[in-house]
């Protein structure tokens, strides 16, 4: 019943479902197969003497078949667990394989070196971190985007920062002497200090004081304004568009002013273009105001040809971080020196 | 105030649809017509009695996400002794007693030009920051052993895809934690128009609405990473923003003017974070204990708050 020659007559002309024929030559898929190649010398089911190597578990068993055995197809094999050191296996399998053919004791060992191998590769394997794919969910990055712009306008960056920084400014965090604060601004928070601890009721006196003081400031941005209120000979026209309001504004300036200050913008101008490069951050010029004030206050609409050089600037240069000194020149000079 | 009421018919029983948009319109253009005058009304009373429109004012406060947050445990007032005393032995203290932050950048192998150039804007903004380029020799978990040997006392780690960063991972050492961003809406301070040069000045710290707990924790790892003494000649500040858990940065330069007012020039860069996950103890993908992650279930609400 059990001839190996019929058996390997039927698989080889017949049918085999173990089989897969490739361009190269015939392979075979049967698990106890040892090389994998379809022939009469290494089909397990051609064969009733016949010895394997198989991996089960991350463990390694010799798999035995005698003809003794053969009528009992459930208890065929005969498996022998390997131990994990190679040299012990390998003493094992020439045990366990004494007065086998010789090829066969080579090819089992040949088989237990490379499945050795790769349960030592896929251990390494194990220990590295894997790369693990991470869809990503295009719902949830629109949904996050939209959300961010939101939350962004809602976080209103620059005037939180600004109160930050006054608060911190106003609290002393600076220290006694802070490096960061313009000495005149530092004096107004000190005196500040001060009125607050003379009294927590203002009195009349110090109310008009501090009304003063808010007039003194007035007046010396309306004074700035005017200087800034290019006038050109191109707009006089123009003029007429003025409110009566706005006229107060320029105060007593003469048309020479206007001239001489526009001609001082010119050259500036050109000079900012050349040297836009060596320009450091911290400009001291008083000249050149920060764009931003005359356009917040809304008079320009009166003088619509004076507007686009300022306008000019203010992309050029853009939100500029100087320091204004409004005294006298020599006290700027030694306020350069301080700073 | 005398208040003009329109008299609204209901259009949608009119049959004859251009009778019925007629009516409409007459009606819309009523409509905006009574409210300009109740505006012009309200104007000119509240023109003769300030008082009335600050009594507006107050009272009109409109509902944002912000006020109506839902109640959460975790939000921690200013005077928190607990948290104060818990933030006293974190991992962080030891920073805020004075050790100085020694701080290593680096991204996934192979980054790309955007990536780089975004640890090179890192790079003008940290102090003590170091970017070493990755290799693929070594993982991560090795890395940070190398660092922690160096004693350094934070990793930062770009990582990209289709070659433009999109995730930043912190990981404070030796200790932990760990801690995972979103990166989005990377601006270079060059892109950036009118804005300042950076100067090599320690800056100032802004930490604005880290209010919960987590939020706690999160700001102290970004406060840990710049020099505790800031040099204030420098003026330049630079601030993480949180508005409902996104965390916005931006750095500044500033200027007071007066008492009242100071005025702000954008260094750059600016860039957004959101926290994905926060993992206690150093980066182990695998087996590390997280201590908060982000899952779509969590956003119940957009009125509810993690950071």
């Amino acid at each position: 019943m059990n001839n190996d020659g019929i058996v390997w007559e039927v698989l080889n002309n017949q049918f085999c479902s173990f089989k897969v024929k490739t361009d190269l030559g015939n392979l075979c898929r049967h698990p106890y197969n040892v090389t994998g190649r379809c022939n009469r010398r290494d089909c397990p089911l051609a064969n009733s003497k016949y010895a394997t190597v198989r991996e089960r578990g991350g463990r390694i068993y010799l798999c035995m078949k005698t003809a003794e055995r053969a009528h009992m197809p459930a208890k065929q094999w005969e498996k022998v667990m390997l131990p994990k050191n190679f040299a012990q296996a390998i003493e094992i399998i020439d045990k366990e394989l004494i007065y086998w053919p010789e090829w066969m004791i080579n090819i089992c060992k040949q088989r237990l070196t490379r499945i050795t191998q790769y349960l030592i590769r896929m251990r390494r394997l194990k220990l590295k971190n894997k790369h693990t794919l991470v869809p990503i969910k295009k719902k949830l990055e629109r949904r996050e985007k939209s959300r961010e712009i939101r939350a962004e306008a809602a976080a209103r960056l620059d005037q939180s920062i600004e109160k930050e920084l006054l608060e911190r400014l106003k609290s002393k965090a600076y220290g006694d002497q802070p490096l960061n604060v313009n000495e005149s601004v530092w004096k107004e928070i000190l005196e500040g200090d001060a009125v607050e601890a003379e009294s927590d009721v203002t009195t009349e006196d110090e109310l008009e004081d501090e009304e003063e003081y808010e007039h003194e400031e007035e007046t010396a941005r309306g004074g700035r304004l005017a200087r800034e209120f290019v006038a050109d000979d191109s707009d006089a026209n123009d003029s007429d568009d003025l409110d009566e309001d706005d006229m107060e504004d320029f105060g007593d300036m003469s048309p020479s002013d206007f001239s001489s200050a526009e001609e001082d913008d010119d050259d500036e101008e050109e000079d900012d273009d050349e040297d836009e490069d060596e320009e450091s951050d911290m400009d001291d010029s008083d000249e050149s105001e920060s764009p931003k004030k005359p356009a917040a206050k809304g008079k320009r609409s009166a003088a619509p040809a004076a507007r686009p050089k300022p306008a000019k600037r203010v992309k050029k240069h853009g939100p500029r971080v100087e320091v204004e000194y409004e005294t006298e020149s020599a006290a700027r000079d030694t306020m350069l020196t301080n700073w | 105030m005398s208040e003009k009421r329109v008299s609204v018919v209901a259009t949608s029983e009119i049959k004859n649809k251009a009778k019925r948009e007629e009516v409409y319109g007459k009606q819309k253009l009523e409509k905006a017509k009574a409210k300009r005058q109740r505006r012009k009304e309200l104007k000119k009373e509240e023109d003769k009695n300030p008082e009335l429109r600050e009594a507006r004012l107050r009272e009109n406060i409109p509902a944002t996400q912000e006020n109506t947050r839902e109640f959460d445990e975790a939000v921690i007032g200013d005077g928190d002794e607990e948290m104060a005393r818990e933030e006293e032995e974190d991992e962080f203290a030891q920073y805020f007693n004075g050790l100085a932050p020694k701080v290593l950048i680096t991204t996934t192998p192979n980054a790309g030009k955007s990536t780089v150039s975004y640890v090179k804007e890192l790079l003008s903004v940290i102090p003590n920051l170091e970017y070493v380029k990755r290799g693929k020799k070594f993982e991560l978990q090795k890395i940070i052993q190398f660092c922690k040997n160096r004693e350094y006392t934070d990793l930062v780690v770009v990582t990209e895809d289709h070659k433009e960063p999109t995730h930043v991972t912190l990981i404070h050492l030796p200790e932990g934690p760990t801690a995972h961003f979103r990166l989005t809406r990377i601006k270079g301070g060059k892109e950036i128009s009118g804005h300042a040069r950076a100067t090599s000045h320690y800056p100032e710290l802004i930490l604005n609405q880290f209010t919960t707990r987590l939020g706690h924790t999160i700001g102290r790892m970004f406060a840990a990473l710049f020099p505790q003494v800031p040099e204030f000649q420098g003026r330049q500040v630079a601030t993480f923003h949180n508005q409902r858990d996104f965390i916005f940065f931006r750095r500044h330069r500033y200027v007071f003017k007066s008492g009242k007012r100071v005025d702000l020039q954008e260094i750059g860069p600016r860039f957004t974070l959101r926290l994905r996950w926060l993992q206690k103890g150093l980066y182990d993908p695998a087996n590390g204990e997280y201590e908060w992650m982000y899952k779509a279930d969590l956003e119940t609400s957009r009125r509810r708050v993690f950071l």
